[in-house]
């Protein structure tokens, strides 16, 4: 039978990382391309912010990435921290600079957006307030895990601190519908018994493609960083050894 | 119980308990977290009266009236329930338009008039092209006028 435990183990799930690697490169590239030329020639005009609504189609795929990578980034470090597995503290490490790159990504071409649109860079509301916090989070948690030396008492502490900030992706989606903010609220929304949309069909096709594509990114990065984690990690253990040994012969 | 399910428990609990804390926070500090008042928040003197705050709702239409100096702009903003008019001296936002929304930060003069400082264009999540915009407006037009004809008849 199929063992995905077996997986679990640094030494087999090295090799898979690797395939899955290139695989996620290739699709993230093409859905890319694809999503791109779509945002700028397919997607029609706005009726009323023009062209300058098109900073959405890599608005929104950032915003969404940011929020989703750190529920899952809070899920491996609540596995590492249940079942004690040395992967799963890796990959909530690899993720984070991923995390932390969309978050910025969100708060920037929010920034770039908002100014001609709204009339100001930045405003105090509570979603771009949430989602710098979102930012701090991340930042904290690399930060702690690599200023403690033993990496299992890393993985505690920045695992302890990234369960706690999962609080806070829950008030950035919800943010525009419980406050009076001045970001506009959700144009794909999830309701009883399906999706509801304030979007042209092709807008929201556009939306989903770089969307994917992102994500494709984001598990092609996570794994090729988590390799070279394997590696610093496991590099005293004889799997990497005779690896290395293959390697120079 | 064995160790690991333990530290399932410990996490889950941990967690509600978290998510608890932040809410019973966020439920006591929801006037702060709101970003502006609504004018019926204005009327009902829910807003500060001696401290600048921010006004959000939508620009009455037909309320927009520049003064001759070509910057001062006076326009009511309403929440379809109150209404509270606005005074600006400046240069307004692209999207500043009437019956779309804005969100304006200022003052409010002895006799009810709101003194901005700045206002900012507030849109909403709906996205179009403008031939659909277009015929949606057609096709709400054609609703009034169906509407107002049989009344007339009688």
């Amino acid at each position: 039978m199929f063992n995905l435990f077996k997986f679990a183990s640094p030494a087999s799930f090295y090799p898979l990382a690797g395939k899955l690697v290139t695989l996620f490169a290739i699709a993230s590239v093409i859905l890319l391309v694809i999503g791109l030329y779509m945002s700028f020639f397919v997607a029609p005009t706005d009726y009323k912010q023009g062209e300058g609504y098109r900073i959405m189609f890599i608005h929104v795929p950032a915003a969404w990435m940011s929020m989703f990578i750190y529920v899952v980034m809070a899920c491996w470090a609540a596995a590492g921290m249940i079942w004690h597995t040395r992967l799963s503290s890796m990959m909530a490490s690899a993720l984070a600079p991923t995390g932390a790159m969309f978050t910025f990504l969100a708060l920037w071409t929010g920034a770039l957006w908002g100014k001609p649109m709204w009339g100001a860079w930045w405003v105090w509301d509570a979603r771009l307030t949430s989602e710098l916090i979102l930012l701090f989070l991340y930042v904290g948690f690399m930060a702690l895990e690599s200023a403690i030396d033993d990496p299992r008492r890393a993985a505690r502490a920045s695992g302890l601190l990234a369960l706690v900030g999962v609080i806070n992706v829950p008030i950035i989606y919800y943010s525009v519908q419980w406050w009076n903010t001045l970001h506009q609220g959700s144009s794909i929304k999830v309701v009883k018994g399906g999706v509801e949309t304030s979007m042209t069909e092709i807008m929201v096709w556009t939306l989903l493609i770089m969307t994917f594509a992102c994500w494709f990114y984001t598990i092609a990065v996570a794994l090729s960083r988590v390799r070279s984690i394997i590696l610093e990690r496991e590099s005293d253990s004889s799997w990497v050894k005779e690896m290395l040994q293959g390697a120079k012969s | 119980m064995k160790s690991r399910h333990k530290r399932m428990v410990f996490i889950v609990i941990g967690l509600a308990a978290l998510g608890g804390a932040v809410a019973l926070i966020m439920s006591a500090l929801q006037s702060n977290i709101n970003h502006f008042f609504s004018p019926t928040e204005v009327i009902a003197n829910a807003a500060p009266k001696d401290r600048s705050f921010r006004l959000g709702g939508l620009v009455v239409k037909d309320s927009v009236q520049r003064e001759d100096d070509g910057l001062t702009v006076h326009f009511g903003v309403t929440d379809n329930v109150e209404t509270v008019p606005v005074v600006f001296t400046g240069i307004l936002p692209d999207l500043f338009r009437e019956g779309e929304g804005v969100v304006a930060q200022g003052k409010i003069a002895n006799d009810g008039t709101f003194m901005a400082d700045e206002v900012l264009a507030k849109h909403d999540e709906t996205y179009m092209p403008p031939e659909v915009a277009e015929a949606l407006e057609k096709a709400e037009q054609a609703k009034i006028e169906a509407s107002v004809l049989p009344a007339e008849g009688i």
